[in-house]
């Protein structure tokens, strides 16, 4: 009872935003390192959203309270579902619940920089979802389950048979991530046309929470690079550290691009490199 | 309970979020400013981030005289940023109006219109100037820790 359920729920609760938040504080600090600059410390996020539970509260309206709230918990739910070995599918729809719920808080005020942002961000959503979808289509023709158990006690590594499907994943990370060239609805640095665009209006305590949720999703979606090698826990530990420092990499090298070019590129390759990963598998 | 709020307390001067908000500067300043967030100087080193949202910023760094026209816009940039807050008036023009200051359409320095917590003189000001400029601010987000 207790290592079956109380463990896993303590572990998404408490262990997944700390994880989150080192996560992020790494990847300012490498991003630093690439930009010739030394960086904040590893910690930083957590004294960013520390200060930000600090500042007075200052919502536009309470629906964006609720939805920051829905939010975050949302994305805990998901992480949660994801250690008590969950079906893969149910997770993700809670996932996207909460993220939907984030672009109708931002939807909620009236100004345009949030709006847009809104926008674009539920094509952000709709570009990454199908795309997860077939990932774990993929995952089911190989192991004939979407449950997490069941895909992560497979006898081989997912990367040998998906290794397209992976590069996939890889581009429905870098949208989750928000990073460059999908960094569109928002983005780490405030000085562009949108503002902040989608976390514009969210302040202080709710914005933390948006960025506690957010640690939540990044790794609800490493979790999910992490069963394309679960055979070992060294092998899914290289490859979730290798995917992730690939993402800092192409956010580093890469300019933004817009909406029509991400929503055509990502269904084109995405889509058909799902196809011939799928009609390889059931050729095999 | 105490434990968080003295990490609370701490994060606040580990963590300042600046907007900067150019009020009719020449540009010496604004590149000044900008030249703080560069690998030479590199501010993010304590947590400075430039936000560009008065929502998210705790600190606000002012250039240039302020003019009728655009104290509107100060004023309405300062009251969007959340308690505790500080401000920062950059620059000669920013402190009094500079040179610029008996002209007809100019008010003055960034105090005529918002409370300023610091002053940071120069024409235009160093960034070595600046960054004591924030740090000073930071001290008034130290005292407001002591005084609970």
């Amino acid at each position: 009872m207790i290592i079956k359920y109380i463990i896993p729920v303590l572990l998404g609760v408490f262990a997944a935003p700390i994880l989150g938040g080192l996560i992020s504080g790494v990847d300012r600090r490498l991003t630093a390192w690439l930009q010739s600059r030394y960086g904040p410390p590893i910690l930083q996020p957590f004294y960013d959203v520390a200060k930000l539970f600090g500042k007075k509260r200052n919502p536009v309206n309470t629906w964006q309270v609720f939805c920051a709230w829905l939010y975050c918990t949302a994305a805990m739910v998901s992480v949660i579902m994801f250690m008590l070995q969950a079906d893969l599918l149910l997770i993700f729809f809670v996932q996207a619940t909460g993220a939907t719920f984030l672009v109708i808080g931002a939807l909620s005020a009236v100004s345009p920089y949030s709006q847009i942002g809104g926008h674009r961000e539920l094509i952000q959503i709709l570009t990454y979802e199908p795309m997860l979808v077939l990932v774990f289509v993929g995952m089911y023709l190989v192991t004939g389950s979407f449950e997490v158990g069941t895909i992560a006690a497979y006898d081989n590594p997912l990367l040998i048979k998906l290794p397209l499907l992976f590069v996939v994943l890889g581009y429905a990370l870098t949208i989750k991530l928000r990073k460059s060239p999908f960094d569109f609805s928002t983005s780490h640095h405030g000085h562009q046309e949108l503002v902040k665009g989608l976390t514009t209006e969210y302040s202080g305590p709710h914005l933390a929470l948006v960025e506690i949720g957010h640690w939540y999703e990044v790794v609800l979606v490493l979790l999910v690079v992490s069963l394309f090698w679960a055979t070992n826990i060294f092998g899914a530990v290289i490859l979730v550290a290798i995917t992730y420092f690939a993402e800092i990499f192409v956010d580093n090298i890469t300019a933004r691009m817009t909406w029509r070019w991400m929503l055509g590129r990502v269904w084109f390759v995405g889509l058909a490199m799902s196809l011939a990963n799928l009609v390889w598998l059931y050729a095999s | 309970m105490q434990f968080i709020k003295n990490f609370i307390a701490k994060s606040r001067a580990k963590s300042p979020w600046i907007m900067h908000f150019d009020c009719g500067s020449c540009n010496g300043c604004d590149i000044e400013v900008l030249a703080c967030l560069t690998p030479m100087y590199d501010v993010e080193r304590f947590g400075v981030v430039n936000v560009g949202n008065p929502k998210h910023a705790d600190v606000l760094l002012v250039t240039g005289t302020v003019n009728p026209r655009n104290q509107k816009v100060l004023r309405n940039l300062y009251d969007q940023m959340p308690d505790p807050k500080g401000v920062i008036a950059i620059g000669s023009c920013g402190l009094s109006g500079g040179i610029f200051r008996d002209c007809y359409n100019v008010v003055g320095g960034v105090d005529k219109v918002i409370p300023v917590d610091v002053y940071v003189p120069g024409c235009p000001a160093k960034p070595e100037a600046i960054i004591d400029g924030v740090v000073k601010a930071l001290g008034k987000f130290e005292s407001l820790r002591r005084a609970g």
